[in-house]
């Protein structure tokens, strides 16, 4: 069969159910064709409705969505050629593997042998020939993804559609089979569109990464873009492993501005090209808890380092290869620094010790 | 490591106390609690009073030619097994029994299409839901014979003969639909939403879905709505007595024959039923365990 283009676009897509709040709000997105897109955001946030629209399980309220260049509004999933895999694995509880992964060729009247025959070929695909004679309920959590996934993808669709489908596994298990629906992915060279709420998964699976609130795209982009790079506050708390500030502009000069802070220093930040600053704004910006530096007072700070806040330590963990280290450095916020564990231990720091942060420079990021 | 060491002769200090630990953890040896008897007793007196009267009937059914309505036994033959069957005198036993397996055969198949449509269309909302389902409940709650004395006048108005395959057919239908609808939705409640989208998904049209999905799922919950149809309709008697014609039902027949039938034919009869009933029972529970041992075993392939 020939390969078709899954490259999806969605146009202001709106999905209301009452009427009067829209829960998908005018969604612009392009995915490209292969790509593996993530969904991310806390729960009610819209993402799941997303899928289901892109899957033909919901109409959009307006808006068009775009798959391989045709308008699929009003389509059923399998005009799409999309298949989902439903977040809870809605495996047929009646029916063996075989028949299960079968099941979407048995529906378009294939004879018994051939549609037997592919999904053999596909149970191998997935590693659960020795499992192809038994029921559901007879599977582990991690062997019933494989099922779902084979059957969901045994149409060759040109979408794959996940909804949270790690989320029902245990921890050990969600990091295997996050590699395992990778590999499928890569396999079948097909478009995979994943919804999750866990950040982890998130940026240990996408190509692109789509974080939404409350019905709007935040941001997307690259994993690491959005990682590294948050818009705003609000990614850049979803996202985690940043610090967030936030203070009055003392004064611009050139490249940089600098923050009014109760420490006698200020923290000054680099002007970067999407932001604008005048003095007297209020602005947002964002540190890297693996960038934050923590010295004793009195000791000359790390070179680059113009920025030092006293802070004393509020809690200390232990994380293996670094230490979490948590400060009240913000009256508000959390503010924490992740430090090597090699670093700490040379000099380790105890509850209620007085330390000054300190960061490059250049690693202070202004937040829209 | 160190920490745990240190604890150690602590423990073995603490140990003559142990054998008391011990005892309170041991399952208890002693009589059960006076609770237990009270209890068993009242359970024992339940079940004579549900099985006693059941097993007179069944006991005295099998007396000899000299036998009476009442105990005690007078020998023991199948005589009035013969006798139900031979004598004219004890009434039309075969006939009526012949259209009371044929009328609950017609009210089993359409209380268990009819629950599982009303089973189906209950799964969402609609305008007038709550007003359906208590119209539904109050035929269950309308005393059975005002219900089939209605029913008889009404065909009487219509010009209409009452018989048993038709006034008769729909007054039971008023009780049996009830109870069937209600059973398949508790059968329904079982069943995830989430299967029918998976095979519209998948591709199934709305047919296939049922078919290929949904029966098959709900197969031992429909064969528990048929068994019900069956004995509701076998066993009903409030609202068929003005409502079978001129043709008896088997227990109408049973009804009449306790004004006349002064023999232990009558008893016999009852025995006769009773294990008719008990086959249907049988028979329901097989197909269940059957549908499941079917699985099973594809399953062990």
């Amino acid at each position: 069969m020939k390969k078709d283009r899954g490259d999806i676009e969605l146009a202001g897509v709106c999905k209301s159910f009452d009427g009067v709040t829209n829960v998908v709000d005018g969604v612009n997105l392009r995915i490209a064709d292969g790509a593996y897109c993530c969904f991310i955001g806390p729960s009610g946030c819209g993402k799941t409705t997303i899928l289901r629209m892109i899957a033909g399980h919901e109409d959009p309220t307006a808006g068009e969505i775009v798959i391989g260049g045709q308008n699929v509004v009003g389509l059923a999933p399998v005009q799409r050629r999309t298949a989902m895999m439903f977040q809870s694995y809605a495996l047929f509880p009646h029916l063996t593997v075989r028949e299960n992964i079968a099941f979407a060729l048995r529906v378009r009247g294939q004879s018994k042998a051939d549609r037997l025959r592919a999904a053999d070929a596909m149970i191998e695909k997935v590693r659960l020939t020795q499992f192809a004679d038994r029921l559901p309920a007879q599977l582990s959590g991690g062997q019933q993804q494989r099922v779902a996934l084979a059957r969901a993808a045994i149409t060759e669709p040109r979408v794959l559609l996940l909804d949270e489908p790690l989320s029902a596994l245990d921890e050990q298990l969600r990091v295997q089979m996050r590699q395992e629906l990778r590999r499928m992915q890569q396999e079948l060279g097909i478009t995979f569109i994943h919804v999750t709420h866990t950040q982890i998964e998130a940026i240990a699976l996408a190509d692109l990464v789509v974080v939404m609130e409350q019905g709007k795209i935040k941001q997307a982009g690259p994993a690491r873009d959005v990682y590294a790079h948050p818009h705003d506050r609000y990614v850049a708390e979803f996202m985690g492993g940043q610090n967030v500030l936030s203070g009055r502009v003392e004064k611009v000069n050139g490249a940089s501005f600098v923050l009014a802070q109760a420490a006698p220093s200020g923290i000054e930040v680099p002007l970067q090209a999407r932001s604008t600053v005048s003095v007297g704004d209020r602005v947002d910006i964002a540190v890297r808890r693996d960038d934050v530096a923590l010295v004793r007072p009195g000791r000359d700070l790390p070179p680059g380092c113009t920025t030092s806040l006293p802070s004393r330590v509020l809690a200390i963990e232990y994380q293996g290869y670094f230490v979490k280290v948590m400060l009240d450095t913000v009256p508000d916020d959390e503010f924490v620094a992740y430090v090597p564990e090699k670093t700490f231990f040379a000099d380790p720091f105890t509850v209620g010790d007085v330390v000054m942060a300190t960061w490059a420079t250049g690693s202070a990021l202004p937040l829209a | 490591m160190s920490a745990v060491l240190a604890d150690m002769p602590e423990t073995e200090s603490s140990k003559p106390v142990a054998p008391a630990t011990t005892k309170a953890i041991a399952p208890s040896t002693g009589g059960r609690p006076w609770t237990f008897y009270v209890l068993a007793t009242l359970f024992a007196a339940y079940v004579i009073a549900l099985y006693g009267p059941m097993f007179c009937i069944y006991i005295l059914s099998f007396q000899d030619i000299r036998g009476g309505l009442v105990f005690p036994m007078k020998g023991h033959s199948l005589h009035w097994f013969v006798d139900l069957f031979t004598q004219a005198r004890t009434g039309d036993v075969k006939g009526s029994f012949d259209r009371s397996i044929k009328l609950a055969v017609i009210v089993t198949i359409i209380t268990v299409v009819v629950s599982f449509l009303a089973g189906l269309g209950f799964r969402r909302r609609f305008r007038g839901d709550t007003f359906v389902f208590y119209m539904m409940i109050g035929s269950l709650v309308a005393p059975g014979l005002v219900l089939g004395l209605g029913t008889g006048l009404l065909f009487q108005a219509l010009g209409l003969d009452a018989a048993w395959y038709t006034s008769a057919l729909g007054a039971q239908l008023s009780w049996t639909l009830p109870f069937g609808v209600l059973v398949m939705f508790a059968v329904m409640s079982r069943f995830n939403h989430v299967w029918e989208e998976a095979a519209y998904d998948l591709g199934a049209s709305r047919w296939q879905s049922i078919r290929l999905v949904m029966i098959p799922v709900l197969a031992p919950g429909l064969v528990a709505v048929a068994l019900f149809g069956f004995t509701l309709s076998y066993d009903e008697f409030a609202r068929s007595l003005q409502t079978a014609g001129s043709l008896n039902t088997l227990p109408l027949e049973i009804w009449s024959m306790t004004l006349n039938v002064t023999s232990p034919s009558l008893y016999a009869l009852g025995t006769v039923t009773t294990i008719v009933s008990f086959i249907v029972i049988g028979a329901s529970l097989g197909t269940i365990v059957l549908l499941q041992k079917k699985r099973g075993s594809r399953a062990k392939g």
